[in-house]
């Protein structure tokens, strides 16, 4: 009886827990991880190193506002990103969109990658050439009868 | 050919120092705005000292003016504040302003004791306005044309030195 009892208790208490941090009513599970997704991912304009969820600059605390209004009032996730994008600029997307702008932001990093394989590629391709024991094609046939005449010389000391 | 490939280091290491080299000393603060060219956003809010009158869009074309987003609790635009005053008083620029989040009895207050240099002042005591203008920190002053179109920008304190830039672009805009 008293476990039971105590087990409610604390059920009681985790339910007041939640309630303090989340001051939005959401009306559905699904939208309340909409919110948390979308204010992770937008950039405060103030506070340029914090999203909009985790800085306690006013304007953030506006913008989170205006994102649970939309939220609850049924704007899918492009029009919320739009709303903001059009006040804000791109700048507020922690996740640029792709345009031609953030081309080399998209694909610079895997450009790079390329051609650093391809650098790599190249480098041990002349390596195995210059392989020991093999003979070296890169010299003419008269450097490789002077090469043989020093070599002779240089034994003959 | 072979001694291009050996310089490509060199080159690439320029360019990348020069594209950095550009980003240096840039004020990282400053958001570039995407209502450029574009107009002020629709309102209908009322004046900040005849809550009677109601200020709309309409209301800020005829002519190129500054719309200035201020409040009391800002430090900022008490230090800008001067400079207003001079503006309007000894240019006649129409300056409007944008009373952003704030209390209208401590905005009137305000107004009677540093003097009011605003043509009209728009109340937005929830911000509505300054988020549609994409607000983030007053103050904020927007240049707009004739049209009531948003022409330039301007985060933070007018100084003298703010102004003679706004005045230049503001003079384009008469000529126009």
């Amino acid at each position: 009886m008293i476990r039971h009892l105590l087990l409610v208790m604390l059920l009681s208490l985790s339910s007041i827990a939640t309630a303090a941090i989340d001051t939005y009513q959401f009306k559905d599970d699904a939208t309340r991880e909409r919110f948390k997704s979308l204010s992770s991912e937008l950039r405060c304009p103030k506070c340029q190193n914090q999203n909009i969820a985790d800085s306690n600059s006013p304007i953030a605390k506006d913008l989170r506002d205006e994102l649970y209004q939309m939220l609850e009032s049924g704007a899918d996730d492009d029009q919320v990103v739009d709303f903001m994008v059009t006040r804000y600029g791109e700048f507020v997307l922690y996740r640029p969109r792709m345009t031609e702008q953030t081309y080399l932001l998209w694909y610079g990093p895997a450009a790079l990658l390329l051609i650093g394989v391809v650098v790599v590629l190249l480098v041990s391709g002349k390596r195995k050439k210059a392989e020991p024991g093999k003979p070296n094609s890169s010299l003419s046939d008269a450097e490789k009868e002077r090469l043989d005449q020093l070599l002779k010389q240089e034994q003959n000391k | 050919m072979r001694r291009l490939i050996v310089l490509l280091p060199l080159v690439l290491f320029i360019a990348l120092g020069l594209f950095l080299w550009n980003g240096i000393g840039k004020d990282t603060q400053v958001i570039p705005s995407p209502l450029i060219d574009k107009p002020v956003p629709e309102f209908a809010l009322s004046a900040l000292l005849d809550e009677q009158k109601t200020i709309t869009a309409a209301d800020l074309k005829g002519r190129p003016a500054l719309l200035n987003v201020w409040a009391t609790w800002c430090p900022t635009c008490k230090q800008e504040h001067a400079q207003l005053n001079r503006m309007a008083r000894d240019e006649g620029v129409t300056i409007y302003g944008v009373n952003y989040k704030d209390d209208r009895a401590k905005a009137k207050i305000w107004l009677d004791k540093y003097m009011n240099p605003y043509a009209l002042n728009i109340y937005d005591p929830d911000g509505k306005l300054g988020l549609n203008l994409g607000v983030y920190g007053a103050p904020e002053t927007f240049l707009l044309d004739a049209q009531g179109i948003i022409r330039y920008k301007h985060v933070g304190a007018i100084d003298q030195r703010v102004w003679s830039e706004l005045r230049q672009k503001m003079k384009q805009l008469e000529v126009n």
